[in-house]
């Protein structure tokens, strides 16, 4: 049972490998394209052009990129209510999730899912579930699924620290390590529970609930992409050679509310403690320190980057808000395959 | 619309076997699997011990502990599997050994099953069939007695089927093990030694489609799954007291055949529902709506209904059998609906 940071990645594609500067700089675009996704997607809702509410990924961005860089396009994932940056980080295009969150026949879901529930099966992403731990038991099926067909997808499993509060996690955990099923577990650790701080709710010690199964358990630094990058490399060609299940703790955090409307937060944590992840603990800006650092990229480079997917994004959000709702007419169709 | 008997001489055929619930089920199972490799069996003793009521027994033999898998004491976990498996190209059959037990997957069937499809326009699909049980007056108290199936029929996005024969039991489950919705079975575990022909050819049931298991025109006896046996011994005593009662099963609940219930009613002008389960907002409740909404002009008396009493299950066999209704108790309301009593 390793906790141990591994130091370098270890290749698991098997398509031709991409040079390392390039990778790095893949992760982070992406990185770049998940913020500025969510920054507008706030600014649709503070200007109430979108219906509902969304929750931010903002900050944890990192754990998708470096866990979802580990992964083929036809491997699974599974996410959660927080999973915009999933949903991106796998593959997802930003203009089709404008239209779905904007509740538009273009989006990914014909405008029937919304934020919560981004499904896409193209890139492999089983959906986004808005039931605390919902998707444990789909992500644990789509692995025995695999094993079973042969296929050698990895499927992983992306949850909050919410639901480690859930049983059915741990039913399927117990048997995903029966039967050394093809899973990651990513327990995102943003600290807290929706609006309670994960130390109030949450007993002894998190790892050690997967290692209890018998399941591969490493704790690692969500705001340092190219650890979690590394650690999940490693994690999934494992699991792709048939050696099990794995669960791997990012310590994260959120920059915005549980959701959207979760603007008044002083009363379970403090302006400061926001302010510190923000500025020393930023993933994007940690990874765009060390290219810097490493000659990889200059300042230059990386507002130039920054600039391409502002445009991006601009570009998805009028797309989505020029895109045509779904006919009324719609709404009985899909109840039935 | 064939009963048991009229395959029998429609088809002509003498390849008809008696055969149990029991072994009517693990037929189409093992029919199944042996038709698509990507069927597979989960459950709580569902391999070697082929399920405490042996329905299974045998198939493990057949097609080994990888296709029929015994699962830890996890019921949610072991239907989220089903789920997962279900859309990635699987076609699951997870055994719920008690209906009584949903209550364990509910979120697994309500929040998961029932909605991938739906909340995902359209793109992922849900293969999953969950076997489980009702009915009581088996002496197995509250938490093992149970008839739920009204809480899944609630539920858009989940298909219900309720056999209540052999033939019924065999062809229902080979249409929800094909079919590309999660479907939910529930069959009655104090059936499943009840013999009845089965056409040794391959047939399946389509859902959706009413089975008359007794014409008739006095008076429409709607019954589901247990208390069709029920219905049909109440028909012969009211069949002796100058009463015609028509016995109809909806056989599933979801897709249901309205069109057949009502005409059966409009035809007869009376008409009773009877269920297992717990008669307060149940599946009584929701036919005689059915009925009463699509034959109100045609009846000559309000639709009765007769589900399960509003009590848990009791132990005691004096208080257990006055829960669930009785060839005796439903046709002193057949009498009372047609003026006879």
């Amino acid at each position: 049972m390793s906790r141990a940071k591994t130091s370098e990645p270890q290749l698991t594609r098997r398509e031709p490998a991409v040079p390392e500067r390039e990778r790095w700089l893949r992760m982070y675009r992406q990185m770049l394209r998940i913020r500025l996704f969510e920054e507008q997607v706030n600014d649709l809702y503070k200007t109430a052009r979108m219906p509902g509410l969304a929750h931010l990924y903002s900050g944890e961005e990192g754990v998708a990129v470096g866990v979802c860089e580990a992964l083929l396009r036809d491997d699974y994932i599974t996410s959660t209510h927080r999973g915009h940056g999933h949903c991106l980080a796998k593959g997802a295009s930003i203009d089709r999730m404008f239209a779905e969150l904007l509740g538009k026949a273009a989006g990914y879901c014909r405008g029937k899912g919304g934020s919560m529930h981004i499904a896409d099966q193209e890139t492999g992403n089983l959906g986004a579930n808005a039931i605390v731990a919902g998707s444990t038991g789909i992500a644990t099926g789509a692995a025995l699924s695999s094993k079973m067909r042969g296929t050698e997808q990895v499927v992983v499993c992306f949850f909050g620290d919410g639901a480690l509060g859930q049983g059915v996690l741990y039913e399927v955990m117990n048997m995903a390590s029966l039967w050394k099923l093809p899973v990651i577990y990513v327990c995102e650790n943003n600290l807290y529970n929706e609006y309670t701080p994960y130390t109030e709710t949450t007993a002894g010690d998190l790892c050690a609930r997967a290692e209890a199964f018998g399941i591969l358990s490493q704790q690692v630094d969500g705001q340092d992409v190219r650890a979690v990058n590394a650690a999940a490399s490693t994690l999934v060609a494992r699991a792709r050679r048939g050696e099990g299940p794995a669960f791997l703790l990012c310590d994260t955090y959120r920059y915005y509310g549980h959701h959207v409307g979760d603007i008044q937060r002083t009363y379970y944590r403090s302006k400061e403690e926001e302010e510190f992840w923000r500025t020393e603990r930023d993933p994007i800006a940690l990874l765009g320190a060390w290219l810097v650092a490493q000659g990889m990229a200059d300042a230059e480079a990386l507002a130039a980057m920054k600039a391409e997917a502002w445009a991006e994004v601009e570009a998805g959000v009028q797309f989505g808000l020029d895109a045509p709702f779904p006919e009324a007419s719609e709404v009985d169709q899909h109840v039935y395959a | 619309m064939s009963t048991p008997s009229a395959t029998l001489s429609e088809t002509g055929t003498a390849a008809v076997r008696e055969i149990t619930l029991a072994q009517a089920i693990r037929e189409a199972l093992a029919e199944e699997l042996r038709r698509d490799p990507t069927v597979y069996v989960m459950g709580e003793d569902v391999a070697e011990a082929g399920t405490p009521f042996k329905v299974l027994a045998g198939l493990v033999e057949e097609f080994g502990p990888q296709r029929i898998i015994d699962s830890p004491i996890s019921e949610a976990g072991f239907t989220g599997l089903g789920v997962g498996a279900a859309m990635t190209g699987m076609r699951p059959v997870v055994d719920i050994m008690f209906g009584d037990f949903i209550g364990l997957i509910m979120d697994q069937l309500a929040n998961q099953a029932a909605k991938v499809h739906y909340m995902s326009g359209g793109k992922l699909k849900v293969p999953l069939v969950v076997r489980t049980t009702l009915g009581a007056t088996r002496r197995s108290a509250a938490q093992h007695s149970q008839s739920l199936h009204a809480w899944v029929s609630h539920v858009p996005g989940l298909k219900v089927a309720l056999p209540s024969t052999p033939y019924d039991a065999k062809g229902l489950l080979k249409t929800a093990i094909r079919d590309d919705n999660p479907v939910v079975i529930f069959e009655d575990k104090m059936m499943y030694q009840l013999k009845g022909s089965v056409p040794a050819e391959e047939y399946t049931i389509p859902f959706g489609v009413a089975d008359v298991k007794r014409a008739g025109t006095d008076v429409t006896i709607v019954a589901t799954s247990s208390m069709v046996q029920v219905a049909l011994a109440a028909a012969e005593t009211l069949e002796q007291l100058g009463i015609s009662a028509e016995v109809v099963d909806p056989r599933t609940t979801y897709p249901l055949d309205k069109h057949t219930l009502i005409e059966s009613a409009k035809k007869t002008s009376r008409a009773i529902v009877v269920d297992e389960g717990y008669e307060r907002y149940g599946v009584t409740a929701e036919l005689a709506a059915v009925i009463a909404e699509g034959a109100f002009y045609y009846l000559d008396a309000p639709v009765r209904r007769l589900g399960a009493m509003d009590v848990p299950v009791p132990f005691s066999p004096v208080l257990e059998d006055q829960t669930v209704a009785t060839p005796a108790t439903l046709t002193e309301v057949a009498k009372t609906l047609c003026g006879r009593a």
